[in-house]
């Protein structure tokens, strides 16, 4: 038998048992329908703030169509609605249904507001008001408004922007905000998962049977590879419907953004699970029961817990900053923090190139080194093996 | 070289200042059941993972067939540890067909395989239940049916009987039988001596991590000081006998132990001349009679 299919029998069977529980079923549900409700929610919220409904009375339903230009040039949706009788609309501004209500004839007009007016609708409202003024008076004094409104459009500050802000730059901290908690997330439980196969494997023997026509490494390979196609398919999967769920939502403009991230966190995924879960697993074959796992995984959560929760900070503050650069560049943070900063658009590809052979390097000494301390302890059941028994041997 | 041999041959092994195994040697030959015994700590569960290559002996080497056990013919042996072990949330039928795969049986093959000694092993109604839900008896003979799925060419077997109720072990019995019958060499280790008695073509002990006898149980058992029963209403003779010892007394029964080169017909004839003789028969010592000598003596010259 090759070696190719003795680690492609174990990566399967590790597929298949965890795609087939019920804990991988619920939790991708319980993300999914965390992540659709987040979706959800922002759509809800950027609707809520850029609309607004107006009644307007008497005289003051001329202005209709102005106002919605205004306001359309403000960046709000304006809706306005003829009221009849006073008392109701105020009725309907106090409860919520109208955001306020515009009586009184040009130039004497008022607005009625809940609690505060709309700085936005106020501006707009006012604008509207004295170009009314301004053309009954310009109508008095025998020129059209046709002509003034025509010389009025021809003239424009110029501005040069030295810093041009980014129009998507929210939309990208977003992305690199979620592509990394995913990645986070996905390190941290499939790390472990490869650790308590491996202690399961150890603490209910079955390692024996199996090292007794399997070498050591193509265990731990196939263990790795099936468990992390499980961790791949799920991020895909959250990936693919986040997506989806955004750009029906028209949350996030998925076509520039979102498939970049898409495959950024793929790649990402696949150098840092092969960076942590050798780790995982190393640690975990020095102990022979579940309940000793978490002290032999705790310095490796921690860091990625470092990794992560630092790194976010650090880069919604200054992402082009020193130490995010720095961090993002070595292997053990990098596959959380440079896929944020990739998203963001500050990483240049220099820094990407070098932060990928760096993490492809340590892949290469921790899989040597993991497999060896791996192939050292997983037989030795009973007592906690030290490390440095497992590396010397 | 002959067909179908393994051979252990003086392997060593130490954990740090206890030696576990001291040059250790036997084999099995195709067609055979070995029994192997020993007291606890002995040797023999050290033994067999050295044969089966999950540990690594400090010296000496495993042979099939002449040829050092690599890999390749490691897929070829069914192995049963001592320590049981099974993935307890994987269900009776994969974990077979998983465990005839990995030992290099095609998908189709590991599953009529696997399927069939499910029916053999009286498993049917719990093959698609996770081991882990599976009585203790039940799980002994998944365990067992994973060392034998991929029909191997030799079968190494740590402790099989430990465990088994009667029909169980029943069950076992007449399966090893019929695989060292099929040509296929069977070493297992036991502490039920009698079970190894009745059951073995060949038997090896183990004391402090040698072989210190191995043989037929015939020849074990024949082998050592002869010694007769002797039933007649007077030993007194005995006594005068040059060469024989009365060891043990009971009534109208006498044990008599014989020195080298004392004719048992003499002796005989001494009885018959003292008086009528009811029982005259040459005591063989059971097994455990033997193991219990072979230990205690090893256990003092050590």
């Amino acid at each position: 038998m090759t070696s190719a299919r003795a680690v492609s029998l174990v990566a399967k069977r590790e597929f298949v048992a965890k795609v087939r529980t019920r804990s991988f079923l619920i939790g991708t549900a319980v993300i999914i329908a965390v992540l659709a409700g987040y979706v959800v929610l922002q759509s809800v919220l950027f609707d809520d703030q850029q609309r607004s409904v107006v009644g307007l009375s008497g005289q003051a339903t001329q202005l209709a169509d102005p106002l919605k230009e205004k306001a359309g040039a403000f960046g709000i949706e304006l809706e306005t609605r003829d009221v009849t009788t006073a008392g109701d609309a105020e009725q309907q501004v106090r409860d919520g249904s109208l955001d306020a209500l515009v009586t009184g004839a040009p130039p004497a007009l008022k607005m009625i507001v809940k609690d505060s007016g709309d700085q936005m609708l106020t501006t707009a409202l006012n604008d509207v008001l004295r170009q009314q003024v301004l053309i009954a008076q310009l109508a008095e004094s025998g020129t059209t408004p046709q002509e003034v409104a025509q010389s009025l459009a021809g003239v424009s500050v110029d501005v040069t922007a030295l810093e041009p802000v980014d129009p998507q730059r929210g939309q990208r901290l977003a992305i690199g905000l979620i592509v990394a908690a995913l990645l986070y997330y996905s390190l941290l439980v499939y790390g472990t998962m490869v650790a308590q196969g491996v202690v399961e494997e150890k603490s209910s023997r079955v390692v024996e049977i199996l090292l007794a026509t399997l070498r050591p490494w193509q265990l731990l390979l196939g263990k790795v590879i099936g468990l992390g196609a499980v961790g791949l398919l799920q991020l895909v999967v959250i990936s693919t419907v986040g997506l989806g769920l955004s750009s029906a939502f028209d949350v996030v403009d998925v076509s520039t953004l979102g498939g970049a991230a898409l495959l950024t966190g793929v790649l990402w995924y696949l150098l840092g699970f092969f960076l942590y879960a050798t780790v995982f697993a190393a640690a975990a074959s020095l102990v022979s029961r579940q309940e000793e796992l978490q002290s032999v995984l705790t310095p490796i959560s921690m860091t990625i817990i470092v990794a992560f929760v630092a790194g976010i900070n650090l880069m919604i503050g200054s992402p082009s900053g020193t130490t995010v650069t720095v961090l993002s560049l070595l292997p053990p943070f990098a596959p959380i923090l440079m896929p944020g900063r990739m998203a963001l658009g500050v990483a240049p590809a220099w820094q990407v190139l070098l932060a990928v052979v760096l993490a492809l390097l340590a892949i290469a000494a921790i899989t040597w080194l993991g497999g060896k301390v791996y192939a050292n302890a997983v037989l030795r059941t009973g007592a906690r093996v030290k490390l440095r028994e497992a590396l010397r041997l | 070289m002959p067909e179908g041999v393994l051979e252990v041959d003086r392997i060593s092994k130490r954990y740090g200042e206890v030696v576990a195994l001291r040059d250790m040697s036997f084999d099995v030959r195709a067609g055979e059941l070995f029994g192997f015994v020993g007291s606890n700590g002995a040797g023999k569960t050290t033994a067999m993972r050295i044969a089966l290559g999950v540990l690594a002996a400090d010296s000496g080497e495993v042979r099939w067939n002449g040829r050092t056990v690599d890999l390749d013919t490691r897929r070829r042996i069914g192995y049963m540890p001592e320590e049981r072990g099974l993935y307890p949330r994987m269900k009776v039928l994969d974990q077979l067909v998983y465990l005839a795969e990995l030992h290099g049986m095609g998908t189709n093959e590991a599953h009529t395989s696997a399927e069939n000694w499910i029916a053999r092993l009286g498993l049917r109604d719990r093959r698609a239940d996770e081991v882990q839900r599976l009585s203790l008896g039940n799980q002994q003979r998944v365990q067992l049916a994973a060392a034998l799925v991929h029909e191997p060419d030799v079968l190494v077997l740590d402790e099989p009987f430990s465990g088994l109720d009667p029909v169980a072990v029943d069950v076992m019995s007449q399966v090893l039988r019929e695989k060292a019958s099929s040509g296929v060499p069977v070493v297992f280790s036991s502490h039920q001596l009698d079970l190894v008695e009745r059951l073995c073509d060949r038997v090896g002990i183990v004391s402090a991590g040698a072989m210190v006898a191995s043989g037929t149980v015939d020849e074990l058992r024949s082998g050592g000081t002869p010694r007769l029963v002797v039933e007649s209403p007077t030993t007194d003779w005995a006594a005068t006998l040059g060469g024989v010892r009365v060891i043990e007394k009971n009534g109208t029964r006498c044990v008599l132990e014989l020195a080298d080169g004392v004719d048992d017909q003499a002796v005989l004839h001494a009885a018959l001349a003292a008086g009528p003789v009811h029982e005259f028969s040459r005591q063989r010592p059971s097994l455990t009679e033997l193991f219990r000598n072979v230990v205690t003596t090893e256990s003092r010259s050590a």
